[in-house]
């Protein structure tokens, strides 16, 4: 019986529960309060900039003069075209987008800096702002930033006369334009920081809620000219991050600025409106899809135009080509794609900047692709299922038209399981009953695979300035038995304490609780990059696995001494170190003599560390779902929702499903419910969480989850990565079940969210008098 | 702009603070007694994170001011748990079910889910799903925290099995 | 995020508030449940300098049944109505209506009366008094004035209300058996603003409508009467086909409002729906 594989209860919970977690407000209190004065505007030029009338003699008034000699925020890519957009972490002359941090108020009180703020006297020049693509893309139209001409910042082209030739003598070309809107990704703890000056050393120690406290740390530095080992970073319980808190945002920096310059504690604790106007805005794509078929249904190439709009700047370390040039290398999915173009570019607008979010690009490749397949399902005369399942890879390892390796999953199963599952025949029989009452039900697939627990080598061929991939894990057994495991990730609610003990003890024959996860600071873990893209269990779970068996090599050695037996007979289970012949040394026992005894085993100690950097491996799974349509409201009730989710060997079920169900409601919500909003002025609309709206309990569905577990030799473990899965599948799955319900009215939904306004507009289109 | 001296119980401990008048229950709670279990999440009423219980009813503490709570006996997540720590039977079914993942929204949640349990009428699946819509989790997708809640209230003989199947609206 | 700094007073009178606000004038706004005055001080939209809480007026707690109308005190919370306050039939709108509005622990602490002063456009007890005819009864330092729900509603947020002038209770009719009542809305997510909703009050006799009320709101502006689509109801059978026609007629009259949530023309469509649905439930009744 292993650990691994096990629904153990998380160690996270106890104190989360108590109310004991430690996020960074709460080692916020006591500290001054910093506050930032934000762009009114989108676009325009600083006339004046005075501080308030009336400043307490223990207030700060901080602006870009103060912060002179400080860096530009300039990450880099050296391939498509990339354009190196920079961002001072505060503007002397120019604003770039409405929520854009112009200047600092410290004050003893929130209350006391709000007031503040408000006095500050700003006045800015108005220009006229670039808020969507096509203002951006307009011929003639001014830049964003000068450096980027026609306001792309980044372009993938792929142009394969393969796919030239396949579309001139296709039988049947069937073409989609879809649209994804703006999203928050809206973690529940907004971005905080809390910059703490220790006079003894010098030192700063600044709090955050990131998730990549060694990125932020070597970025800080970097801007502000310093030692970064003068900076310690930590990322405490973080309240959900989904890959809005990647970046390195301006904020941080300026509190660390502050922390050294005025030797004292300073936090920023950002509030939801900032948070919805000014952290990091998602998706808001535009891609056209174009698909050429065989007359039995085979795709025989496949073009895909994309557009991304990537706000006014480039996220620190990622860039503003993760969004389009995700799209650009991984449009083909699942499918068996013979031939390919593509061109894809990111668009430089006045709004707020775009970070990776749950996805990246997945969700809306996915709904492209899926509804491509509907529509050429529909357009050929044969079936959806029928079509997915000639143009699935079913071969592995399979080598894509973009240069990836597929390897062992399992596409078609997990469609023939949601389809067994489904019993659609049935529900088709209900479906035309209903219709004969005026009611519209309809069901959604979505198939596909996502790129996770990937390391340097995808990161490399992105061509990025910083390369992130490996995770390094330092391990040791204290004198008492326990193990200390130091992981470079920092995970932010997953529950990688609990996983990765998991496989930990698995390896020592050690009970989990034995086995103490360090996380989140950078002055006690090896550098490493983070947790992001689904990577965290994979990679640095691969890098614990080696590590504890590097760890047990030394234990099965000591043991071999204490025991006079040979190293290779003993076995490490149930915590203790056995011999063949039955004798046997508590694991605790033989550290404390390790440690306490070194005139006994020379040259040994219990510590080891050991990386990992695998090139990825392929999840997979089937969304499909049930839905029905009030054709008089344009409401969208979510009747089942079905995922058969492949993520290869499992590590703790329970931790698995809630991410699987995580990630779905922020699909659903991708789907039907969330969009930010600009006025065309620049000015955001949506700025509240009543305008802004992320779904309840009351509109998500119970969601039935089905695995199965394609071991694959991609990765140490088996285990592939899970954290962004449910989020690709559902707004492709939802589409396509609105669009099946809404059949008999010719309506297809190619853009979301499908809100009830958007899906009645349609509605009363297709009713209207041609 | 006035300050006030408050007196009020948390969690059955006497405490009196001074504040100003715009200062919030939350921020008080927060700031002025240290008790930062309770989060704050939007500060307009929206999220629920900041839910406590105010003379035994669940409030968004962002929405009343600390100096409305004169002579109130207020309780928040730390009051929950024994005293050795031990969890309550609802913070159990929490882990349980895996009705947290980042926790931050959980001191909310465990506080309404404690009024739940404790009212008069007994949960079903549709009073199950329409008071825990009150509040917004970014993580878990709700089914762990409705499944908690459910559990807590069987555990408790606070269930309903004759109410009738939820669905979402 | 922080409201602006303002003076605080908490009077445990009525008369003792009214005093408070005749030295404050225009500076002091009343708070009761705050639920949506306390969001807008906080992102400053609403900046009072003075506070006067009328939450410790303890006479102000009430619903009771007086001569033929229910009487619905100043701090008398949402919550307290989600179980019928009384047998008549207005109870159980009541009841029904209450679900609906916003989320439990809001309910717990917002107030009906507060919602009146407010005047929402989207607010169920606004359309509910209107579809009621209710009565609203000011108090002010020189006794009291009354004014009938018709004539309360001015615009977004404005009143009939005058300054110096607390809204102390609200009157809603119950009248003799025969009335029946319906509610319906459209939200996009449990406990949001709703996009439309209608309140119908009717009178049935031998399976006819005699008469009717037809309140729309969540429609922008201010709720208002269907006045030709009540009409159209009179001296019709209770049926599906009443129902659809006068839904329509109501869809066609009104003029609801733009905005990022809902286009004018769906929030039409939403009233020919919800219309209909309302009408349903008070035939069904």
């Amino acid at each position: 019986m292993t650990w691994v594989g096990r629904s153990l209860r998380r160690f996270e919970d106890p104190a989360l529960l108590r109310g004991e977690g430690r996020f960074t407000a709460d080692v916020a209190i006591g500290a001054r309060i910093v506050r930032f004065l934000r762009s009114p505007l989108a676009c325009g030029r600083i006339v004046s900039l005075r501080p308030p009338p009336d400043m307490p003699a223990d207030a700060l008034f901080i602006t870009a003069a103060d912060l002179n000699g400080t860096a530009t925020i300039r990450p880099m890519l050296h391939r498509f075209a990339y354009r190196p957009v920079e961002q001072a972490v505060l503007p002397a002359d120019r604003v770039h987008f409405v929520g854009q941090a112009i200047a600092a108020i410290v004050a003893p009180t929130a209350e006391l800096a709000e007031d503040l703020l408000e006095a500050i006297e700003l006045e800015v020049e108005a220009e006229t702002a670039l808020v969507t693509m096509d203002d951006a893309l307009r011929p003639g139209a001014a830049l964003v930033h000068g450096i980027a001409h026609g306001n792309v910042a980044v372009e993938g082209i792929v142009q394969s006369a393969e796919c030239d030739t396949a579309f001139v003598s296709a039988p049947h070309v069937v073409e989609i334009a879809i649209r994804s809107h703006r999203q928050n990704a809206t973690p529940m703890e907004a971005r905080a920081g809390c910059a703490a000056y220790d006079r003894a050393t010098g030192r700063v120690r600044l709090t955050a809620s990131v998730q990549m406290p060694h990125m932020l740390r070597t970025g800080i530095a970097e801007l502000l000219g310093m030692p970064e080992s003068d900076l310690q970073v930590i990322a405490p319980d973080v309240g959900g991050g989904f890959g809005q808190k990647m970046a390195l945002f301006p904020e941080y920096a300026v509190l660390v600025w502050l922390a050294r310059h005025h030797r004292g504690d300073f936090a920023w604790i950002e509030d939801r409106y900032e948070n919805l106007i000014a952290s990091a805005h998602s998706r808001d794509q535009a891609h056209v899809l174009r698909g050429a078929f065989a007359d039995d249904g085979t795709l025989l190439g496949l073009e895909a135009d994309i557009l991304a709009n990537v706000g006014a700047f480039s996220a620190y370390p990622t860039t503003c080509g993760v969004e389009p040039l995700m799209a650009f290398a991984e449009y083909p999915g699942p499918y068996k794609v013979p031939a390919y173009s593509a061109r894809a570019r990111g668009v430089l607008t006045h709004t707020c900047p775009m970070a990776p979010y749950r996805g990246v690009s997945r969700p809306v490749i996915t709904f492209g692709l899926e509804r491509l397949m509907d529509r050429a399902a529909k357009a050929i005369g044969i079936d959806a299922v029928a079509i997915r399942r000639r143009n699935l890879v079913d071969a592995f390892p399979h080598q894509t038209v973009t240069g990836l390796t597929l390897d062992d999953a399992s596409y078609v199963e997990t469609l023939d399981d949601a389809v067994a599952l489904l019993d659609i025949p049935a529900f088709r029989a209900r479906q035309a009953a209903a219709r004969a009452e005026g009611r519209y039900l309809g069901l959604g697939l979505a198939v596909f695979n996502e790129r996770t627990g990937y390391g340097t080598p995808a990161f490399a061929a992105r061509g990025m300035g910083i390369v992130p991939g490996y995770e390094v894990v330092d391990i040791a057994m204290t004198p008492g038995g326990e193990v200390e495991v130091r992981i470079g990730a920092s995970p932010h609610g997953q529950g990688l304490r609990t996983a990765l003990a998991q496989i930990v003890a698995d390896r020592l024959g050690l009970a989990p609780d034995a086995i103490r996860i360090i996380h989140g600071d950078t002055d006690r873990t090896p550098y490493g990059w983070g947790s992001f893209a689904s990577r965290a269990t994979v990679i640095s779970g691969g890098a614990c696995q080696t590590a504890a068996d590097k760890l047990a090599v030394r234990l099965r050695a000591a043991a071999a001494t204490v025991l006079q037996a040979r190293a290779e007979e003993i076995v490490l289970r149930d915590g203790a170190a056995i011999a063949s012949n039955g004798s046997s040394v508590p694991i605790a026992a033989l550290a404390r003599q390790v440690h306490q005894r070194s005139d006994l085993f020379e040259g040994f100690n219990l510590a080891e560390t050991a990386s990992y950097d695998p090139a990825g491996t392929f999840s997979n799974a089937c969304h499909a779902v049930i839905v029905e349509v009030d054709a008089e409201t344009g409401h969208v009730r979510i009747e089942r929702y079905l995922v058969v989710e492949d993520a290869g060997r499992i590590i703790n079920p329970l931790i698995a499903d809630g991410q699987v169900r995580g990630g779905v409601a922020q699909g659903i919500a991708n789907a039907l419910f969330e969009e930010v909003i600009y006025a065309e002025d620049g000015n955001i609309l949506t700025g509240t969480l009543a305008d802004y709206t992320p779904p309840t309990a009351a509109e998500i569905p119970a969601i039935e989850i089905h695995h199965r577990e394609t071991i694959s030799d991609a990765t140490l473990t088996g285990a592939k990565g899970l954290g962004e899965g449910g989020s690709i599948g559902a707004p492709a799955a939802i589409a396509n079940a609105i669009s099946d319900a809404l059949a008999p009215f010719g309506i297809e939904i190619t853009e979301i969210p499908a809100t009830p306004p958007r899906i009645r507009a349609l509605i009363r289109a297709a009713q209207a008098p041609r | 702009m006035s300050r006030h001296t408050v007196a009020f119980t948390v969690n059955g401990i006497a405490r009196r603070v001074e504040v100003e008048a715009r200062r919030t229950l939350a921020e008080t709670l927060r700031e002025n007694c240290g008790l930062t279990g309770t989060h704050v999440g939007c500060e307009h009423g929206v999220c629920g994170a900041c839910t406590v219980l105010v003379d035994d009813v669940p409030l968004r503490s962002c929405l009343i001011f600390g100096v409305q709570a004169e002579g109130a006996s207020i309780r928040t997540v730390e009051g929950l748990a024994a005293p050795d720590g031990a969890l309550d039977v609802l913070q159990q079914a929490f882990q349980d079910h895996h009705g947290l993942q980042c926790g931050f929204c959980t001191p909310g949640f465990l506080m309404l889910g404690t009024w739940m349990l404790e009212r008069s009428e007994r949960l079903n699946e549709d009073s199950l799903r329409e008071i825990l819509s009150s509040n917004l989790c970014r993580c878990t997708g709700y089914q762990g925290i409705l499944d908690a809640v459910r559990a807590a209230a069987r555990t408790l003989g606070r269930w309903d099995d004759d109410a009738g199947i939820s669905s979402p609206a | 995020m922080k409201p602006a700094a303002f003076d605080y007073h908490a009077p445990e009178t009525l008369d003792q508030a009214l005093a408070l606000l005749r030295d404050h004038g225009e500076e002091a706004r009343i708070l009761a449940g705050g639920q949506s005055l306390v969001p807008t001080m906080a992102f400053r939209m609403a900046r009072p300098s003075v506070l006067v809480d009328i939450n410790r007026i303890a006479a102000l707690a009430y619903t009771n049944v007086e001569e033929g109308e229910l009487r619905i005190g100043a701090l008398a919370r949402h919550a307290w109505f989600e179980t019928p306050v009384t047998p008549h039939p207005v109870g159980q709108l009541l009841a029904t209506i209450a679900h609906s509005i916003a989320h439990a622990p809001i309910r717990q602490r917002g107030t009906f009366c507060g919602s009146l002063a407010h005047a929402d456009p989207a607010s169920e007890w606004c359309a509910a008094t209107l579809a009621l005819g209710g009565t609203l009864l000011l108090a002010r330092p020189d006794g009291r004035r009354e004014v009938a729900a018709e004539d309360w509603f001015h615009g977004v947020f404005t009143t009939a209300i005058a300054a110096g002038e607390i809204l102390a209770e609200v009157r809603l009719n119950l009248p003799r058996p025969g009335w029946r009542y319906g509610f319906a809305e459209f939200s996009r997510r449990a406990g949001d603003f709703a996009l439309a909703m209608a309140v119908v009050a009717m009178r049935v006799e031998d399976g006819m409508v005699r008469e009717a009320r037809i309140a729309l709101g969540g429609i922008g502006g201010r709720p208002i009467l269907a006045r030709d689509a009540a009409a159209s109801l009179v001296g019709r059978p209770a049926g599906a086909d009443t129902a659809r026609d006068a839904a329509g007629r109501a869809a066609e009259a009104c003029e609801p409002q733009d905005d990022i949530h809902a286009p004018a023309e769906y929030r039409r469509d939403l009233v020919r729906t919800m219309t209909r649905h309302a009408l349903e439930r008070a035939f069904a009744a």
